[in-house]
């Protein structure tokens, strides 16, 4: 029997997703293009026994889903460009204490007030190096309401399970756009929980350095009394006063992500051996490079797509072992050219690397893509 | 008899990094016996702190601690308590974190009448940096940036958070220490969004630029200005222009009307509608 098919935006669906992923806790405050993931939330999470808060500002929204986190519920928070520049001190401090939660930003035009309604993904570097100091950061960047909704549960089980939190990044036209979708039943779903203590709270470290350097965190209130703090600090939670302490947290907060990039680099590809144009696509722009890829293919010519669902951290490899067999790597992007930076670092001058960039609140449409196709092929 | 105040400290972590002389440890050691006094579950309980030097208060205490960015303390604190309205939620804050970065999220805490109790350290000054002039300098005073005298009017935060909705609001000194661990208690055991600001001293930074070279001195401006509330307000207008009353300034017993079991009626009809 075919399931009922809903129309939904990928704002609500980000709404579905994390729901089904079991986040208890909301806090936000209104921005366009971002709202209706907050409307979301105030309507459905007192139907399953959740927390909503409209805060005062989005300091504030960071630093309450981060408290909330740490009484052990799984908290998300929405916005868009301005209040995404606001939240970076309290993210910082999330990745500092290794609080899961999940921040969605849905990207309009910036800086500033920019275009508010109008789509772009120039938060993307932001989005990496938004907050002060060195930081692993995991960011997914869905291309459909469908992906809206999936990669809503992949960044709480990613939060949960490396103990940070997770970036969904959203542009305008994904948040905003309907499609028809079919939400799976919880039980095709694999949801992950944190890693909660085992031990009696006199052998309890709650930084203790484990072999796959996550520590299991405790819910407030569960008699551990530990202390928790956004200075740098050893496996006790405290600052120790060595300059050590300072380089093992960092390795570990870097290492945690690092090692585990099999698990976390999602992409999905159609690349055919004879294929040397490579177009290169994460979020909106996805849905034009496939299209013109498919048109080209049509036409003859040898192009393949490639489309990141992980933008940070950055598939280097992956890229590396790409332009070893292509000739020509394009990357649409509607900012004036980020996450080419990182496709060209790791092509290392094998393959020619051609961006496509618009960044005045209108989309890359498909043609645009196979003129270059033509014009390299 | 005096309670065990050990129990409620790492001790591991002491001597505190506070200036001798500083009022944050008589401050610290009468919230221990606020604490104990009131009953609270010390499983149950967490304190957050902001930065300053009050934020470094975290680190001493015996319960889940959490010392978070300049200013956001109560939105911190504001998530765990409505995540868990079972935990006893302490806000230690300053002067400076409560009300100068962090003062929007103050009069928004006390809207909300969120069950939290926040205790604001006010040593009039920014002590930690060394001296710089915060929203509780007196006008005309001497601080690093503003050597030629403060212009800036204060806050009277106690008409401030009243004025915003705090349903229990007071004010102590740490010369009046023991009708701080009083007003500690009652604050903690109100249901409600409590504040309390604790004047105290700060002979480094503050006492030392404005006539006032130690402690003592300190200690006594607080003794000669501070007024008990109950006599307050018998006081003539000009005679009050120098002084500030203490004790408990107001309370409205309201439990019904407390953030999180408003959520939770909310709660309550939806699943009930659901259903």
């Amino acid at each position: 029997m075919n399931k009922e098919a809903l129309l939904l935006q990928g704002d609500e669906a980000v709404v579905e997703g994390a729901l089904a992923a079991g986040v208890r806790f909301f806090a936000g405050y209104p921005i366009t293009p971002a709202s209706e993931i907050a409307e979301g939330f105030s309507r459905k999470l007192p139907q399953y026994g959740g927390k909503f808060i409209q805060m005062e500002d989005e300091l504030a929204s960071m630093a309450c889903v981060i408290g909330a986190s740490l009484s052990g519920l799984k908290s998300i928070t929405a916005t868009s460009g301005p209040g995404f520049s606001l939240k970076q001190e309290n993210l910082g401090l999330g990745i500092m204490i290794e609080a899961p939660c999940v921040v969605v930003n849905v990207q309009r035009v910036g800086p500033s007030t920019g275009l508010p309604t109008s789509p772009s993904q120039g938060d993307v570097m932001q989005a990496k190096w938004g907050t002060h100091g060195d930081h692993p950061i995991i960011v997914l960047s869905p291309s459909s309401v469908k992906e809206s909704f999936d990669l809503a549960v992949t960044a709480f089980n990613f939060a949960e399970k490396y103990r940070t939190p997770v970036i969904l990044l959203l542009d305008e036209i994904v948040g905003h756009m309907r499609e028809k979708i079919e939400l799976p039943d919880a039980a095709e779903l694999t949801i992950y929980d944190r890693k909660r203590p085992n031990i009696s709270p006199e052998n309890f470290n709650p930084y203790e350095e484990t072999e796959d350097h996550i520590p299991a965190m405790p819910d407030y209130g569960q008699g551990y009394k530990y202390h928790t703090t956004g200075l740098f600090h050893d496996k006790t939670g405290f600052p120790g006063g060595k300059t050590e302490d300072a380089r093992r947290l960092m390795d570990r907060l870097m290492a945690k992500i690092e090692d585990n990039l099999d698990d976390i680099l999602l992409f999905d590809e159609d690349i055919r051996e004879k294929d040397n144009v490579l177009v290169l696509s994460y979020g909106s722009t996805v849905r034009s490079a496939i299209s013109a890829v498919n048109e080209a293919r049509d036409k003859g010519y040898n192009a393949a797509w490639l489309k990141l669902k992980t933008i940070w951290p950055f598939a280097g490899d992956k890229i590396k072992e790409l332009a070893e067999n292509v000739d020509t790597i394009i990357v649409p992007e509607l900012n004036r050219g980020q996450l080419i930076r990182e496709v060209e670092r790791f092509a290392c001058g094998q393959a020619n690397v051609i961006g496509i960039n618009k960044y005045d609140g209108t989309l890359i449409k498909p043609e645009e893509i196979l003129a270059k196709i033509e014009e390299v092929e | 008899m005096d309670i065990d105040i050990y129990k409620y400290l790492r001790e591991d972590k002491l001597p505190h990094i506070w200036c001798p002389g500083c009022g944050h440890g008589t401050i610290l050691s009468n919230l221990i016996r606020g604490i104990d006094r009131a009953g609270l579950d010390q499983d149950k309980t967490v304190v957050v702190s902001g930065i300053g030097c009050s934020g470094r208060a975290t680190g001493y205490l015996n319960f889940d601690t959490l010392h978070t960015t300049h200013g956001r303390a109560i939105p911190f604190a504001t998530g765990i308590k409505l995540a868990n309205p079972e935990l006893n939620v302490i806000v230690i804050t300053g002067d400076g974190d409560g009300s100068a970065i962090g003062g929007n999220h103050l009069i928004h805490g006390c809207r909300r009448n969120i069950d939290l109790t926040v205790v604001l350290l006010n040593n009039q000054i920014y002590g930690m940096t060394s001296g710089q002039y915060s929203p509780m300098t007196p006008t005309g005073a001497t601080a690093t940036t503003a050597p030629y005298g403060n212009i800036d009017q204060n806050f009277d935060l106690c008409e401030l958070t009243k004025a915003a909705g705090a349903t229990f609001v007071a004010r102590g000194t740490s010369f009046h220490a023991r009708q701080l661990i009083d007003v500690f208690e009652e604050g903690l055991n109100h249901k409600g969004f409590s504040f309390i600001e604790t004047y105290s001293q700060c002979p480094i930074n503050f006492g030392r630029r404005n006539g006032m070279s130690g402690p003592v001195d300190m200690l006594n401006w607080y003794k000669e200005h501070a007024v008990n509330i109950k006599g307050w307000e018998n006081l003539e207008e000009d005679v009050k222009e120098d002084k500030f009353p203490i004790g408990i300034i107001y309370q409205d017993n309201r439990p019904d009307d407390e953030y999180t079991v408003r959520y939770q009626n909310i709660i309550d009809k939806v699943q009930k509608e659901v259903n």
